[in-house]
This record gives C-alpha cells, sequence and structure tokens, in this order.
C-alpha cells in the first residue's frame, strides 16, 4: 500500500510537467498581451514595447519557459504582472473561500444526494422515485447562475435571510462564515445533488437485486440496515468514482458560482487573471488545481480499499 | 431602514461585544464600496487603469487641480509665479505637508514625481521639448525653466486624465516603466496594504495628519477634508449581485451601476442615483485608413452618412434622453473647443443616401472585420449596431466577437483582414480626453505614430502644432473649428454621442459632489 502511494505520488511529476508544458505552450500562442493592457489607450507603440521589455515578455519562448520552471523548482511561482505580488500569496489569499465552498458544498451534496438516491432505489417506480428523478433532471438542466439568483432573490432579498454576496473567513467564526456559504453552496451543489442521487440509485437498484441482499431480508434484518449497512456500502465504489470526478465539476462550477456571489476564490482569480493576461497568475493556478485533481485521484484510489476489501493495491 | 438579518446581527454582536471601536476610541465609520474595476496595480504612472488613478486620488496629493468648471487652481501648491518673459514658472508648496510615513514633503520630491511623470504622461510630452529644467529652489519652491513660453503647463500639471501626483523622492526616482511597490503619498487618505487582495477588497484609512487646503471643494479642487475613517473597495463582478448588495445594504457606494439596472436602483427609497461624474463618457467609431476598404475617405463618409447616433446612445444607456446627448463634433460638448464646423454629414442620418454613396465610392464587396469585445458591455452595444447598419448599407461584414484583452492586441495589427487584421473596432473615453487637441488621442493624423487605425492627415498635424503653441482664445477656436472640419472630412473615426455614467448611493451617504473624477474625500456616512 505504502509502495503503491509513493508510485502514485511520483508518477505526479511527469503529469504536472505535461500540464506546465501545455499550459505554457497554450499562453504563449494565445492572444493577447499584457503590456497593452498596462499601458492603456494612451500609450506609443515604444511605450507598450517598454513595458514589454520590463516585464520580459520579449524574451524567447524557451528562455521564458527555462526560467519559469526553473523557478517553480525552487518552489518560486513567480509575480504576478500586474499586481506586483508573489502568485503564492495571491493563491493564499484566494485558497480559503474556494476550499470553504467546496468542503460546505460536498458535506451538503453528498448528505442530500445519496439518501436521495437510496429511498428512490428503495421505492423505485413510487412517487417517491419520480420526484426525486425529477429533481435530478431539474439540477441538471438549470445552471448554476439562474439557480444562485434564484435562491439570493427569495432568501436575500425577500426574505432577508442570508447575505447576497460576500465572503467571511473562518477566523471571524463559524456562523458569519457559514452563511456567507449556505446560498452558494446550494447553487453549486444542485448539478453535483443531481450527479450524484441519479448514480446512487441505478448503483443500489443493482446491487439490491443480488442474492445476499434477499437473503439479509430472509434474515429478518430491518430495511434501514439492509440499505444502509449492506447495499450501500456495496454500491459505494461508483458512487465514491462520482464523487471524485465532481470535483472538477465543483472547480469548474465554482468560477461561475463565485462571480454570482462575489466570493474572492480561486475561481475568480484565475477568470481575472485570464481577462488581463497575467500569464504567471494563470500559470500557478492551473499548476495546483492540476495537482489537487491527481491527489484526488489518489485519495479516491485509496478510499476504494475502504469500502471494498477485494481491492489491493 | 434595518432589515431582519441586520437586528439578528445586532442583537447576536451586542451579546458579545459592545460595539465596533475605532483606536481613538470614537465608532469607527467605513464606507463600502463597489469600484468600476478590480484594483490590480497602485502605481499610477505605470498603469493608465482609472481605477488605480481612482485610488491614486485618495492616497497622494497634487500640485494643482482642475476644478468643477475645469479651471486649474493650487492644491498642494501655495500658488506660482511666471516670470516677465513667461520663460520661468516657480511654485511654492503650501507649509505642512506630510507623507503617511511621517516624513515632510519637500520641493525634491515634487520634481523627482513631476520627472517621473512626465516620462509617460502624453500632454506633458508634448510639452517637455520646451522645458530646459525642472529644479529645487529649497525645501518649498520648485522651478520650470523653459526654453520657449509654455501657457498649458499649469494644466498639464493639473489635469485629470493623467494627473501629476507626488511622491516621496526616493520612490518617484523609480524607472518610469518599472512598477513601484510602496504606496506612500500625501493625500487624504492611506493605503492598507496588508488589507489588499486584488479582486476582492482594497481598503484605505483616513490621514489624520492630513492638512486640507482651506477653501470648499470644488471639483478636485478646494479642501480636501476626510470625513470617513476607512473605505473599503469590494470588488463584485456581477452587475445583478451589486444591484441586491445595494438593495441590501450590504454596501453604500456603486461606482458604475449597470444603466439596464438603473431603474431597480431608482425604485429602491433607501438608495439615491445620481450623476456624479462631470462629463460624459463618449463613444467612437475607429475605421482601419490602412486596409480596404476603410482606406477609402469616401466609404468611410458614407458609413458616417447612416450614423444616427441616438440609435447608440439607446443601446448603451437606454430610452431615457437624459441618460445620453448627441455631439456631432470631436471635441467635448459644452466645452470651449465644441463645434460643429464640417459636421453636417454626420446629421444625414440616412441609409438610402448611405448606400447610395456606397456605390459612388467604389465598394466592391471587401469584407469588414468588426472586432468587439464581449466583456465590455457599452462597447459591445455601440460594435453591434454599427454591425447591423453596415450590413444594411450592404457591406460584407464579418463580427469578430472576443474578449477585451484579445482586442487591444487584435487592433495592433496593420495586416490585412484575411492576414488577422481588422476594419473597425469601437471605444469610449471621457469627454474629458476629448475636450483639447493636445490630449485629444482619436485625433491624432501622425500615419504610423497615431492611435490604431493609423490615419495620415499632415493638415491636422499642422493645426495640432499651432494651437500647443497659441495663448488666444480666439485663435484657439478659430483652430479647433478647422480641427473639426477637417476630421470629419478625412472621418477616420466616427463620434457616437455620449452618455452619462451616474452613480449609485445609500442615502445615508452624504456630501457627494461632482467632481471629474471619483474621490471619496468630503463623504460621509450617517
Amino acid at each position: 500500500m505504502f509502495a503503491y502511494v509513493v508510485r502514485r505520488v511520483l508518477a505526479t511529476i511527469p503529469v504536472m510537467a505535461i500540464v506546465a508544458l501545455f499550459v505554457f505552450s497554450l499562453l504563449y500562442i494565445a492572444p493577447g498581451d499584457p503590456a497593452a493592457v498596462i499601458a492603456g489607450d494612451q500609450a506609443t507603440p515604444d511605450d507598450v514595447e517598454r513595458i514589454r521589455a520590463s516585464l520580459g515578455l520579449d524574451r524567447p519562448y524557451l528562455v521564458r519557459f527555462g526560467a519559469w520552471v526553473w523557478d517553480i523548482m525552487r518552489g518560486d511561482l513567480g509575480v504576478s504582472i500586474f499586481t506586483n505580488l508573489p502568485v503564492s500569496t495571491m493563491i493564499r489569499q484566494r485558497i480559503e473561500p474556494t476550499l470553504s465552498l467546496m468542503v460546505v458544498t460536498l458535506i451538503l451534496a453528498v448528505s442530500i444526494a445519496v439518501p436521495m438516491g437510496v429511498v428512490a432505489a428503495w421505492r423505485q417506480g413510487t412517487w417517491i422515485d419520480r420526484a426525486v428523478m425529477a429533481f435530478a433532471v431539474l439540477g441538471f438542466s438549470v445552471p448554476v447562475f439562474v439557480v444562485g439568483y434564484v435562491l439570493a432573490y427569495f432568501f436575500a432579498l425577500e426574505w432577508d435571510l442570508l447575505p447576497v454576496q460576500g465572503y467571511t473567513p473562518f477566523a471571524r467564526g463559524f456562523w458569519p462564515w457559514l452563511e456567507n456559504l449556505i446560498l452558494p453552496a446550494i447553487a453549486l451543489g444542485s448539478v453535483y445533488i443531481a450527479l450524484i442521487a441519479r448514480i446512487t440509485r441505478a448503483t443500489m437498484l443493482e446491487v439490491l437485486q443480488q442474492d445476499y441482499i434477499r437473503t439479509a431480508r430472509a434474515k429478518g434484518l430491518n430495511q434501514g440496515g439492509i440499505l444502509f449497512l449492506h447495499a450501500l456500502k456495496n454500491a459505494a465504489v461508483p458512487i465514491i468514482t462520482v464523487i471524485g470526478i465532481g470535483i472538477a465539476l465543483l472547480i469548474g462550477g465554482a468560477v461561475v458560482t463565485e462571480s454570482v456571489f462575489a466570493i474572492p476564490g480561486l475561481g475568480r482569480l484565475t477568470v481575472d487573471a485570464i481577462l488581463r493576461r497575467d500569464y504567471p497568475v494563470i500559470q500557478g493556478v492551473v499548476l495546483l488545481f492540476s495537482f489537487v485533481y491527481v491527489l484526488v485521484n489518489l485519495a479516491i484510489d485509496l478510499a476504494y480499499t475502504l469500502f471494498d476489501p477485494r481491492i489491493r493495491y | 431602514m434595518i432589515g431582519r438579518r441586520g437586528v439578528l446581527a445586532a442583537s447576536a454582536a451586542a451579546m458579545v461585544a459592545p460595539s465596533v471601536v475605532s483606536a481613538q476610541g470614537g465608532v469607527e465609520r467605513t464606507l463600502r464600496v463597489i469600484p468600476q474595476a478590480n484594483l490590480t496595480s497602485v502605481d499610477p504612472v505605470w498603469t493608465t487603469a482609472v481605477v488605480t488613478r481612482n485610488h491614486a486620488f485618495m492616497i497622494y496629493d497634487q500640485i494643482c487641480a482642475q476644478d468643477s468648471k475645469g479651471e486649474i487652481q493650487p492644491q498642494m501648491a501655495e500658488g506660482w509665479t511666471i516670470a516677465d518673459d513667461q520663460l520661468s514658472w516657480t511654485f511654492t508648496l503650501r507649509e505642512g505637508l506630510a507623507f503617511h510615513d511621517g516624513e515632510r514633503v519637500l520641493a525634491k520630491d515634487a520634481v523627482a514625481s513631476i520627472k517621473r511623470w512626465a516620462r509617460r504622461d502624453p500632454f506633458m510630452q508634448v510639452l517637455i521639448g520646451n522645458v530646459a529644467e525642472v529644479e529645487a529652489l529649497d525645501d518649498r519652491r520648485f522651478r520650470f525653466r523653459l526654453h520657449r513660453p509654455v501657457p498649458l503647463l499649469s494644466m498639464a500639471l493639473g489635469q485629470t486624465q493623467f494627473p501629476c501626483f507626488v511622491m516621496p523622492e526616493r520612490i518617484a526616482s523609480t524607472d518610469a516603466f518599472t512598477q513601484i511597490r510602496e504606496t506612500v503619498g500625501s493625500g487624504p487618505f492611506r493605503f492598507i496594504a496588508g488589507e489588499w487582495n486584488p479582486g476582492q477588497r482594497a481598503v484605505w484609512a483616513k490621514n489624520e495628519r492630513y492638512v486640507p487646503r482651506q477653501g470648499a471643494v470644488d471639483g478636485l479642487a478646494g479642501g480636501r477634508v476626510p470625513k470617513i475613517d476607512r473605505i473599503e473597495w469590494t470588488i463584485i463582478t456581477d452587475p445583478a449581485t451589486s444591484a441586491n448588495a445595494m438593495s441590501q445594504g450590504e454596501q453604500d457606494y456603486w461606482e458604475y451601476p449597470l444603466h439596464d439596472l438603473l431603474p431597480l436602483l431608482r425604485r429602491n427609497r433607501e438608495v439615491v442615483v445620481q450623476q456624479r461624474l462631470l462629463d460624459g463618457t463618449y463613444g467612437v467609431c475607429r475605421f482601419n485608413t490602412l486596409q480596404p476598404p476603410f482606406n477609402n475617405p469616401a466609404i468611410r463618409r458614407a458609413v458616417a452618412m447612416a450614423v444616427d447616433q441616438r440609435d447608440y446612445l439607446r443601446a448603451v444607456a437606454g430610452e431615457d434622453p437624459a441618460g445620453w446627448g448627441v455631439c456631432e463634433g470631436v471635441f467635448t460638448c459644452g466645452t470651449a473647443l465644441a463645434n460643429e464646423s464640417g459636421s453636417e454629414i454626420l446629421k444625414t442620418r440616412s441609409i438610402e443616401r448611405a448606400k447610395q454613396a456606397l456605390v459612388a465610392a467604389g465598394y466592391k464587396g471587401e469584407k469588414v472585420v468588426l472586432i468587439a469585445p464581449g466583456d465590455y458591455p457599452q462597447i459591445n452595444a455601440l460594435s453591434l449596431v454599427t454591425a447591423d447598419l453596415l450590413q444594411r448599407i450592404g457591406m460584407n461584414v464579418e463580427f469578430v466577437s472576443t474578449d477585451w484583452g484579445t482586442l487591444i492586441q487584435r487592433r495592433a495589427s496593420k495586416e490585412p483582414v484575411e492576414r488577422g487584421g481588422w476594419s473597425v473596432f469601437h471605444t469610449t473615453s471621457s469627454g474629458q480626453a476629448l475636450s483639447l487637441p493636445v490630449y485629444h488621442l482619436f485625433l491624432r493624423a501622425n500615419a504610423a505614430s497615431a492611435w490604431f487605425g493609423w490615419p495620415d492627415e499632415p493638415a491636422i498635424e499642422q493645426l495640432r502644432r499651432e494651437w500647443v503653441q497659441t495663448g488666444d482664445p480666439a485663435e484657439s477656436r478659430r483652430i479647433a473649428e478647422q480641427l473639426n472640419a477637417k476630421a470629419l472630412e478625412s472621418m477616420y473615426y466616427i463620434p457616437l454621442g455620449f452618455y452619462w455614467q451616474p452613480s449609485a448611493w445609500r442615502r445615508n451617504v452624504t456630501g457627494v459632489f461632482r467632481a471629474p473624477a471619483t474621490v471619496f474625500w468630503n463623504i460621509g456616512k450617517g
């Protein structure tokens, strides 16, 4: 097991190298010029050129790539072209809101979706099943920003129960932190809930047809025990896989949710950096996302062993 | 009005703490502002971003400043004297000026700041050839020595477009093309760098040691009195969310509300919506004069005959005529040089006549590439109107929707459209930037050195040089009329009129005054 973990962690190195090369090359060939953005409309072409030179953007591709890789190997993600702040500082400033949003969304989604899927499978063909599936279709179909606006309209504007926007750090208290995250988490989680609920239902339906479930029923086990201890545990592997895949969805969805609810997270940092062509920030954030995704996949692979003892590494 | 959440929060707060108090013991008043854009840089010389300039107005002071009538008044300067031969200007700084780090503001700081700013300011670039030296005479006095008289010197120093802010000499000696890191000024507010999270928040605190000029505030001139303890900018990129935050009292001031949302804000009795900036925002349709079909002035004029500015302004600012104005000349309407000499072509407003003119001009169906920024709602609206208009008069239009970052790179291309070039794009500008030939960017017609589109009209450049040299108002006016006529004859850009950009603030925000820029001194909160 330990050897497997080490192997997987080492395998992230070539993956990250490929991601780094890809991101850097993509940005190099993409249109846009941060020097022109900085210089503004009044600047002469000479001014723009001088700014470009001062930022090192006039150097050849290989020189820039080499310098960037060298800096990364020393743990330095570089400095933002615009703010002059280290990229690592900017990411640190933004990581808490995004992490908070993802954790709350994940907890909310799993705690709602898994029971929904289990109950829908248990009551297959009834109105409960149809209601769950209808909710899932709705969750898939309605864009995150529409859900966000509707929630903000009712819960913030009409009923004045929760704030419209913003983020309060956890250090300032649990409730102030949570109240800013409830609406965004519901909005972001709607797709996720739909996805997990559907997968849970489908997997549970398959498991509930198995002989050992019939045996458990014959032995007189109660319904809750059968569903949650026997069936759900055996249905867990695909559900966990979907939860893992969904984290990528969360990262993508966070960009929109953070904009709608003005949460200063990594999603907005990425979009702002892309619009301004702040290359060091884009590169830093994409590398971080890739690293997180690789780690999440590793964590999911390891989690399989907890639910299915037949899986060994 | 206190909402349900306000009552609940207040009750909870009352249980745990008596109130929010400042270090001085009083209740701290914070003005929560949604700025027009994200503050990405704190150096107003390095970048020309308006949001950076607005930040700079808070932390720096100016030697002289523009009042509400556009006149230049002393600000940090007690005053200035001009030698009889007009070849020397001597400025004297006011007593009691100090930087945020406690150091006195000295003449050498002003000199270093002027020199750095002059390297980048297009206005000063025109004048600098006449300046022999800028030198400190003692702690409070500095002098411009000139080769030739420069009547526009105080106007350059006091302009709002690219203001000359005073920094400590050690910071101002940084190269003008390198971004400064420190934010030490002598203005009415201090920047709290530790709380700056670009994309989320920027914070300023009152400069308790600031000595305002005596007298009432007047535009950017007069007494700049910091009346609020703390100013917090929160970056909210989504306009609907900004409107909701204003409605709920989560924010106090919104600099640039989207025009579509103004009716919603006006219906809220707790929110005031008013025009605060003194100048309107002007739309511009810019042609590439190097490539077909717009290398043909007759085709450009044919397009101008189809333009009805009201269509553009409605697309941007809505149906209410109070929100915009037709301005069929190249200079800012309502200013001294505004005129309509040669503007008759813009009053044609006829698709049919434009079609005929297009045929007569020899248009042969060449492709027109119109680039539009989807992430700038106002400029995008202008672009959509032009695209429709060009199609209606029979042009072969390709509409390329992109983001601003891509547009500003593509507009620099002088290639044909088949090789990544362009034919038309739009932009906007503050009225202030179009009021005088000396810094009127779109008027320049010095070929390869001109703004994108690169018009080559030596007569216009000659007139501009004559205007800079003249000090006579009547002569200045005569030259402006010739400039207007020449520019509209060549029609390398089409003026599209102006719209007002109101601001919104909560009713408990007091002392809001009209100015050429968004500034926060003299504003309080009840």
